[in-house]
């Protein structure tokens, strides 16, 4: 989430002093006491689960670290985590190239810009599983309107998801087109955060397009961007709804990320205690993936 | 001049080509999908496609409703969906005032950590925990599951929207002898209401679309949308047209609530990059 919100300046004006501030705790008690119940408990009972031999029935004894070494030399566990980082590299540059160009574009006034935003941002908000019974009509590989497309033009029909060598692209493509939209909705609000003079004054050097964007704009509005790929960054490590309907990890185990293992441990298998331990170790490299960019954003702040 | 004017001319040029490649994807997606659940089966089948119906039909819309039972479906979604926002709310705009009066920015981070988790990882213990309890196969374990995405996007809509408001008001009001509550419910509260409106769209769309927490927890008869429609694809292969219909069904009150929407929902998502699951 944006940390606009975090770092907003705080307001002068109202009675200060921590005793006051403190009075106002009361108000997010009952949240908090919710919150606590069905985000915390569930963490801890993860961590509990995770290091015991838990099906869901019978006996769940005490393995200590049993389920994390399994890790080590589970192939498919493995293979699943290299899969996903592929899956997310792609998902999060494409779509940020792809969404720093819209925001750009609909920072400027044009007929139509209203409606023209409206349908953009449509991809996101429809529900993920309807757009991908939709999606996966079109990549069937006689009958689909994408390879009829594809031959219109005059290239070769593609494999879509049907192959284990175009799968991974084309849930990217998919992916980049329902979250492209999120990236151009936040840049868009960096763009239109920004002063007017530094483009007058380039105007008026007849500074080109290209160079106001590559000079003015993209460096002021670079805070907003990584944000956005923070952002994009733990979407697309967790997606889960589209690649379960379309692929649900095919063919063979071609698309079977992190996730997408992790729901076939738990909840085909009944593995909850292995199941337990992926969570962890899911959560924290999802932990470290995101800290691992805060941090460079910090050092390029201090430079 | 005449070189500025081109150069003017060309510009707008480069731009609108842009907006429409941009857009284009999004635009016939939806279209096709629409085409697809008004056609014939004898359209759907056929190669070279048929991109307009050649006899426009709401057979699928009909077949869905009638093979399925979608109406218990709907229910349930509106159901699920209504009390997890409404529940949300409750909760979550006086936790959004709080935290914002009291600057308590670490607690505002906390939430964050709701939304870095997969929504899988709370499933395993709470499956567990709704089994022992016996409600597996009621609505209440699809309830209490959505909080986990309708808490957390209220919370920091209500943050933002409350430190953006003045506190002038207030203060007189307690000034003049009002508890905080009376200050909260009579003052605040009314002046918030554009961004109570955002948080509850946001948080009634993200809790329609869910599907992860549907497919673990629901039963047969607590079937949300989202699932229903996913199980018309795994039992009936493969009928084009009524698949296209069901999609069309589900997510259709999203769109509109989008299309009618759009300037509160961009406002929250601008301000916030929330997203639900």
């Amino acid at each position: 989430m944006s940390t606009t919100t975090l770092s907003r300046p705080r307001s002068g004006n109202a009675p200060s002093g921590k005793a006051y501030a403190r009075r106002y705790w009361i108000f997010a008690m009952p949240a908090a006491a919710v919150v606590l119940l069905v985000i915390l408990f569930p963490w801890i009972f993860t961590l509990y689960m995770s290091v015991h031999d838990w099906k869901v029935t019978g006996a769940t004894p005490f393995v200590g670290f049993d389920n994390y070494a399994r890790m080590l030399a589970d192939e498919r566990f493995l293979w699943s985590i290299v899969r996903t980082l592929w899956f997310t590299a792609a998902s999060v540059i494409a779509p940020l190239l792809l969404g720093v160009w819209a925001a750009v574009c609909f920072a400027e006034n044009f007929k139509l810009r209203g409606i023209a935003r409206t349908v953009f941002i449509l991809p996101m908000m429809a529900t993920p599983v309807a757009i991908s019974l939709v999606w996966t009509m079109m990549f069937h590989p006689q009958l689909g309107v994408l390879n009829y497309i594809l031959t219109l033009v005059g290239l070769p029909p593609s494999t879509w998801v049907y192959d284990a060598n175009t799968v991974i692209p084309t849930l990217v493509m998919v992916e980049t087109w329902q979250w492209t939209p999120l990236v151009m909705l936040i840049v868009l609000g960096g763009i239109a955060s920004l002063p007017q003079d530094p483009y007058e004054a380039a105007i008026l050097d007849g500074a080109s397009n290209w160079q106001m964007f590559r000079h003015i704009t993209l460096p002021l509005v670079w805070p907003f961007i990584m944000v956005a790929t923070v952002i994009r960054l733990i979407d697309a490590l967790k997606t889960f709804d589209t690649i379960y309907v379309i692929t649900l990890g095919g063919p063979g185990s071609a698309s079977e990320t992190l996730n997408i293992m992790l729901y076939q441990t738990a909840f085909a298998y009944y593995d909850l205690g292995y199941g337990s331990a992926i969570v962890v170790v899911f959560f924290l490299l999802i932990l470290a993936i995101s800290m691992l960019l805060l941090r460079v954003r910090q050092r390029e702040d201090l430079r | 001049m005449n070189a500025h004017r081109l150069r003017r001319w060309l510009n707008r040029l480069g731009l609108y080509l842009s907006v429409g490649f941009l857009v284009s994807p999004a635009l016939l997606f939806f279209l096709w999908m629409a085409s697809l659940a008004l056609k014939n089966e004898l359209d759907n089948t056929a190669y070279p496609p048929v991109f307009i119906p050649s006899e426009p039909t709401l057979a699928n819309f009909v077949d869905v409703f009638e093979k399925n039972d979608f109406l218990t479906y709907t229910i349930n979604s509106v159901i699920v969906s209504f009390t997890a926002t409404g529940l949300a709310l409750l909760l979550g705009v006086p936790a959004g005032y709080g935290i914002a009066k009291s600057k308590a920015t670490k607690a505002a981070a906390l939430i964050l950590i709701a939304r870095v988790t997969p929504g899988l990882s709370y499933l395993i213990p709470l499956f567990l925990l709704f089994q022992w309890l016996g409600l597996i196969g009621t609505l209440t374990p699809l309830i209490i599951t959505h909080l986990v995405i309708t808490v957390p996007i209220v919370v920091w809509v209500m943050i933002g929207f409350f430190e953006g408001l003045p506190g002038e008001l207030e203060e007189a009001a307690l000034v003049d002898g009002a508890t905080i509550w009376q200050a909260f419910l009579h003052v605040a509260m009314p002046l918030a209401r554009p961004g109570i409106t955002v948080a509850m769209i946001l948080s009634f769309i993200f809790s329609w679309n869910n599907f992860i927490f549907g497919v673990v927890l629901a039963g047969r008869s607590t079937r949300t949308l989202p699932v229903a429609v996913y199980n018309v694809l795994t039992f009936e292969q493969i009928s084009w047209g009524p698949l296209a219909a069901a999609a069309l069904i589900v997510t259709a009150p999203v769109l509109l609530l989008t299309l009618l929407m759009q300037k509160e929902i961009v406002a929250g998502l601008t301000a916030g990059g929330v997203k639900g699951g």
